[in-house]
Formats: C-alpha cells, structure tokens, sequence
C-alpha cells in the first residue's frame, strides 16, 4: 500500500477521533458523572505517554535507578511543580540528561 | 485579559510558545526519521499536515521502515489516536454553539499541547464568550512550529545525530504540563494509576496499551473521588 494512502486514511481517521464528540454534540450538557470523569483526562492521559518515554527508551523495560531518561524525567517533575514553567522544565530537563549520560558514559555504566 | 477575540488569540498563542521549545526538536527528529524510513521529503512534511500527530506519525515512519503492510500502520495510528476522543468529549462542553466551520478547525487543531493549555483556560472562571480564539491561537501556534520543525528537520536530516536523545523533549514538555496540575488526592491516584498500566499494558497489540491506561486513570481518579 502506498505510504500516501496509509496517509490519508489515518489523517481522515484521526480527524474524525478528534471531531467526533465536538462535532456531534449540539446540546450536550454532561451528567455530573461524565463532567467529573472528564476532568481526569488530560493527567491520565499524558502519563500514560510520558511513563513509558522514561521506563521504556528502547521498548523494553529499564528500571535500571541509573536510566538517564527515568532520572532526568524525576528532575523535571521536581522542577516542572517548583517552577510551573514549560520553558526551564524543559531547558534543565534536558540539560540533565545530557549530563546524565555524560557522566555514566565516563563511568562507564 | 481583555474578552476581545484578537486578545484571546495572542494569549492562547503567547500560553503555547514555550511548549515549541519541547515540540521543535521532537518534529526535527520525525523528518529525519521520516527520510531515513524512505519517505520522499513531500511525504514526510505532508503527513505532519495530514496527519498532524506526533507520536502516531513517529510511529507510523518507524513501522514503514520495517515494512509493515499498510493496514497495521493505519490501525495503529489510529488506536494512538483514540485519545483524541476523550480530549473531544471534554473540549464539547465548551464549544456547543460554534458553526461548523469553527468546530471543523477546532478539532483538526485539537493535538495534546494544543488540549492541554486550552483547557485549563476554558476551565478558568472568566466569562466564556470567545474563549475558542484562544483555543484557534494556541492551536495554530503549535501547528506552524510543529511544520516549520518538520522541514528544518527534513532540510537538515543526518546533521542532528539520533544519539543527541532530542525525542526526550516530548517527554519533557508533557511532565511540564501535567505535574502542575496535579492538586489533590485523586488527581495524583489517577495520574500513577494511568502510569503503571501504560507499563502493564505496554505489550497490547497495536498501541491499544495507552488508550487503557488513559481509561484507567479517568476510572481510579473517580473511584478515589467518592472514598473522600
């Protein structure tokens, strides 16, 4: 199959996924079950991407305590609540990793 | 703020210019994944306008590299994609009386940086008229810098070693917008309960293991709610 049609079909489908509540719904007023279960959606689902970024670089599980990435991502956490700033949770997150791998490279860990 | 559309639009733009610091570098890495997987440089910079998706287009390049039949690839980033629903599902409420039109480039705008800063605004308790400019700004910032990081990515290609780890980013920018955010006790127990399962249920086929951690998480979030 050519890599347009797989394209195209997938950006259909996803626009779709993304219309498909908004576009629907002329008058919907959420039960108070569904508003509150909504309110768990953006922290659930985020971590449920993040979580294996740091656990599982490579596919694998690495609960390895010296996982540049898993010590890297707990420094941002830290950082991301002390600062509740994108740019330097970003800048120092990054920066240590950097100097993570660095150093257990010179280690040779 | 002032209510005034233009104001809503430069500060949904303003609220998403830092989260390009984590987007661009992760949209460089993709051209350059994207070449290396074979695609013409037309197609790795049209999929990001069609598809507009990260991490099902990073997965989509990296299953055309292995040959994949297009099938699995479509179903894939489609069951990656499935998230968007309940990003949909939570944006509607807001967004009731818009046209068609409105609602059309609101939901091709709807990606996971553009969701996140735009509904903690809609959540805000200021009056809610034109609250969708904001939206359309922070959307479209993030679309141009996720285009623009693509070409540069496709323009560059083999100059950015994979070894530099710039796919991190994501990682980063994501925990830059949960963790703020995490204020109570469910809250906190439906972000780990989310995290544990997407461990758990990373061996689903077809990517199915994110879209059930993310259920998880609304679950135990709601569960942990009535115990209080």
């Amino acid at each position: 199959m050519s890599i347009w049609i797989v394209m195209v079909s997938l950006g259909v489908l996803t626009f779709l996924t993304r219309l498909s509540f908004i576009g629907l719904l002329q008058r919907w007023q959420p039960s108070d079950l569904v508003r509150r279960a909504l309110r768990y959606v953006p922290v659930a689902a985020l971590m449920a991407i993040i979580v294996p970024e740091l656990l599982m670089p490579d596919g694998a599980l690495n609960l390895n305590p010296l996982n540049p990435r898993l010590l890297a991502g707990l420094l941002a956490v830290f950082i991301a609540v002390r600062t509740r700033s994108v740019t330097w949770t970003i800048a120092l997150g990054m920066l240590a990793f950097w100097l993570l791998r660095w150093l257990l490279g010179l280690l040779g860990m | 703020m002032q209510n005034h559309p233009f104001d809503q639009f430069f500060s949904g733009a303003r609220a998403e210019l830092p989260i390009l610091l984590g987007v661009a570098p992760f949209g460089m890495i993709y051209g350059i994944l994207a070449l290396g997987a074979g695609l013409s440089p037309l197609a790795a910079q049209a999929m990001s306008a069609i598809v507009f998706a990260g991490s099902s287009q990073f997965m989509l390049v990296q299953l055309a590299g292995a040959g994949a039949p297009g099938l699995v690839m479509i179903l894939t980033g489609f069951v990656i994609n499935l998230r968007h629903a309940l990003y949909s599902a939570s944006i509607a409420p807001h967004t009731l009386g818009l046209n068609p039109v409105w609602k059309g480039i609101l939901s091709y705008l709807l990606t996971d940086e553009a969701y996140a800063v735009s509904i903690l605004h809609y959540n805000t308790d200021s009056a809610p008229e034109n609250k969708h400019w904001y939206f359309f700004g922070a959307g479209l910032t993030l679309w141009t810098g996720w285009q623009v990081s693509t070409a540069v990515g496709i323009f560059l290609g083999a100059q950015i070693p994979a070894a530099w780890g710039l796919d991190f980013t994501l990682a980063l920018t994501f925990i830059a917008l949960v963790f703020p955010v995490i204020r109570d006790r469910p809250t906190l127990l439906a972000a780990l309960s989310a995290g544990v399962t997407s461990i758990l249920a990373a061996g689903l086929p077809y990517k199915l293991g994110l879209v059930t951690a993310a259920l998880v998480g609304i679950l135990v979030g709601l569960i942990s709610e009535r115990r209080q």
